[in-house]
């Protein structure tokens, strides 16, 4: 529903905190509020690593064998028993953040970065909040505290409501 | 000729369309802004990012593995 100036706007529920899970939420709420939308995101559960100072976002080849990487010409998947051992989840992470650096994709913090600069909202649910143990001086400045009514009352005024 | 041009070669999505609103935002109502890009994914984003803004694309081309756009700032 776009407002009586007619801007149209959109709401996303953060849910992950994962390198690659990070991306979708940064780089869509950027770019809709490049388009002139009004963009808020509800950060829950393990999407409030998101808004840490140092997030230092990991990813893990376990579970997950669609991550194949571009390997010697071709495209190589990591068994499952490789991410018991210590290291090769980080080292993984690190491969995946050095490829984006090689490919022109902007780092998550310069993304969350823009996304500040272009007034994207940012809420985190104070329930989460208190049950990891976080205070608000964990945080980036400039973002909200909220709960789930918070987010709600948003949703009802936006044109477009994700979940990831 | 754009009054202004925006060096987006190299940059993946979604850099070229935040630069360019950023570049664009600076200029005064009718200017014009020259985006050049290598990402392949730009020519359906800009077209897109026109539709949705209302900043106009007057001019589209594309030199090897650049891709030239001009936006015209909504007055």
């Amino acid at each position: 529903m776009a407002d009586a100036s007619g801007t149209k706007s959109m709401s996303i529920i953060v849910t992950k905190g994962t390198l690659d899970w990070a991306y979708p939420p940064m780089i869509l709420s950027t770019t809709a509020a490049a388009m002139g939308l009004n963009v808020t995101l509800f950060f829950t559960f393990y999407g409030l690593t998101l808004l840490l100072k140092n997030p230092d976002l990991k990813m893990s080849p376990l579970g997950n064998p669609a991550m194949k990487m571009p390997m010697m010409g071709g495209h190589m998947g990591m068994p499952n028993i490789l991410s018991m051992i210590p290291g090769v989840d980080a080292g993984a992470s690190l491969m995946m953040k050095d490829m984006m650096k090689k490919k022109g994709v902007a780092s998550f913090e310069e993304l969350r970065t823009l996304a500040l600069e272009s007034d994207v909202r940012m809420i985190a649910c104070q329930m989460t909040m208190d049950l990891f143990e976080y205070t608000q001086d964990d945080m980036i400045p400039g973002i909200e505290i909220g709960g789930a009514a918070t987010y709600i009352e948003v949703a009802t005024q936006s044109d477009i409501n994700l979940f990831i | 000729m754009a009054d202004q041009t925006l060096d987006a070669k190299g940059l993946n999505c979604p850099l070229p369309i935040l630069k360019a609103k950023k570049a664009i935002t600076a200029l005064p109502p009718g200017g014009t802004l020259e985006v050049l890009a290598t990402d392949p994914g730009a020519v359906k984003d800009f077209a897109a990012f026109s539709r949705t803004t209302g900043h106009e694309l007057i001019e589209q081309t594309v030199e090897g593995n650049v891709y030239r756009f001009v936006l015209k700032r909504k007055a």
